[in-house]
């Protein structure tokens, strides 16, 4: 079975593993228009190539990010998000619901 | 009487029967492109020369005819979905399905042998009611049968699998299966004769877009122009969007089947769970095919794994434990196009002039004839959508309003 090195498990089988989407950046809900919500919620790069992506221990619902290539099925390299978010993220407080 | 046949067959005049006119240079323009030459792709082109007189039309294939998602689909032709959009479209599909060898004169192999899917929870037998009803709604043969009626139907079917039970299922009268080669390959030869140019081992490296319309694509053969053009590829739909520019919710999954040694007849209906994971029918040739579920994470690689083929077999043993002995045949994948809602992407896309027919996940080959036709009609119009397929246009993902089929669609295709 193909394995994956988990950053906090070590190297498990890829049974072991979730595929939670490609990483990218989420507009802030509150202030972007209804498209950029739409892309962000909808739309994928799907790229053929090497990209970066969430996936999740399941055992130990650990969240992590991996760089794989979608080509070869390489796993490049997995990493804590730590890496990418060195602070909390803070959402604007949320909008006012709208009759309709 | 014998002699005579063998003089026939010896003498020069032997009818040998040309299904391809041998391949031309490209022209340099052309009225309307098609990109792909699966079965969606030649279908497009024949409904375009037979209903809308126009056959100045170049169909471009990268490989070879019928050769992509064609070729490795597994031959599944139904309408019991969930949704009215999602069953008045396959509905009129299995209609043109029907009469296609006559259409054609050449044998597709069409062989309704009714589809059986099996509920083994309460949730499931409710879900199976509304798509029973929603079928027989627009005029489909869809039926709830309970377990003496299902032995009766597949007596080789074992109904209390391990931990999951069969409660009833869902009967489809029109279920089908056809050969998928000689789909494509029909629609290919009536619309050769009409006109229609096929070229195959012609790949589309880029879209050469000016003003917000195509104008050329250019090809490992040089650029041509075109009046318009219609992407109908499967596997790599969302590159070639991308390539005129248009985001997509595409996310490419491989998808793996398989079959075994060919058996006596046994098992009339097509068979699937979706608690199982698995759906399992016997060919003409009395080879058993297997299939399930995407894998679980996207590829663009049609390579196979052990891990999903064991679990597949794992549970098509549990339904038909005899074949535990049998021996496998082949094994293969291809790769699948999924959209979030399990629906096709088909209509109007921002580039004016540049028709889409992607997004066919695991779910494209029983729709083939009504895609080209409803497509054919898209091109013809200029870009009028036919209200058959309205729904299924890109915009749906910016406007919320999907069809979800997933229950309907995820392992039984």
């Amino acid at each position: 079975m193909k394995i994956m090195n988990c950053p906090l498990n070590g190297p498990r089988n890829i049974s072991e593993f979730t595929y939670g989407g490609e990483f990218k950046p989420m507009p802030d809900p509150v202030s972007c228009s209804d498209a950029e919500w739409a892309d962000y919620v909808f739309n994928t790069d799907n790229l053929a190539g090497v990209v970066r992506e969430w996936w999740m221990h399941t055992p130990s619902s650990y969240w992590f990010l991996a760089e794989r290539h979608t080509v070869t099925d390489e796993i490049l390299r997995t990493f804590d998000p730590k890496e990418l978010f060195t602070t909390r993220v803070e959402f604007s407080a949320a909008a006012k619901e709208i009759a309709g | 009487m014998p002699f005579n046949l063998l003089k026939y067959g010896l003498s020069s005049e032997y009818p040998v029967e040309v299904d391809l006119p041998p391949p031309k240079e490209l022209k340099s323009s052309y009225d309307v492109v098609i990109i792909g030459a699966g079965g969606h792709g030649l279908a497009t082109a024949y409904y375009l020369a037979k209903y809308h007189g126009i056959t100045n039309i170049a169909v471009l294939e990268k490989s070879y005819l019928g050769g992509g998602n064609t070729a490795r689909n597994t031959a599944v032709i139904r309408s019991n979905y969930l949704t009215s959009e999602g069953v008045r479209f396959y509905a009129e599909s299995v209609r043109m399905f029907q009469s296609l060898s006559n259409e054609f004169d050449f044998n597709i192999m069409y062989s309704e042998r009714g589809q059986l899917t099996l509920a083994h929870t309460d949730a499931t037998v409710r879900s199976f009611r509304q798509r029973a009803e929603v079928n027989k709604h627009f005029g489909g043969r869809t039926e709830m049968i309970d377990r003496q009626q299902i032995r009766e139907l597949v007596p080789s079917l074992n109904l209390d699998p391990g931990h999951l039970p069969v409660i009833a299922g869902l009967w489809h009268i029109d279920g089908a299966t056809a050969r998928h080669d000689a789909v494509a390959w029909g629609y290919a030869k009536q619309a050769a004769k009409r006109g229609v140019e096929i070229h195959q081992l012609t790949e589309v490296q880029d879209l050469i877009i000016e003003n917000g319309a195509i104008t050329a694509v250019k090809t490992n053969r040089g650029t041509i122009k075109c009046g318009c053009a219609v992407q109908a590829i499967a596997g790599h739909s969302s590159l070639l969007m991308a390539k005129a520019g248009i985001r997509s919710p595409i996310q490419t999954f491989p998808l793996q089947a398989m079959v075994t040694q060919p058996f006596k007849p046994f098992l009339d209906p097509l068979v699937s769970s979706s608690a199982l994971h698995c759906y399992v029918q016997q060919t003409s040739r009395g080879e058993v095919v297997f299939g399930g579920g995407s894998d679980p994470y996207p590829l663009f690689n049609t390579r196979s794994t052990l891990d999903l083929k064991e679990s597949l077999l794992a549970h098509a043993i549990e339904m038909f434990p005899f074949l535990a002995n049998a021996k496998l045949m082949r094994q293969w994948a291809g790769i699948t196009d999924m959209t979030p809602d399990y629906s096709p992407i088909m209509g109007l896309s921002p580039v004016k002039n540049y028709y889409l027919d992607a997004g066919w996940g695991t779910w494209g080959f029983k729709a083939t004839p009504i895609c080209g036709k409803t497509m054919a009609e898209l091109v013809a119009s200029g870009g009028k959508v036919p209200e058959l397929i309205k729904p299924f246009g890109l915009e749906r993902f910016s406007t919320f309003q999907q069809v979800n089929e997933m229950g309907a669609t995820a392992a039984s295709h």
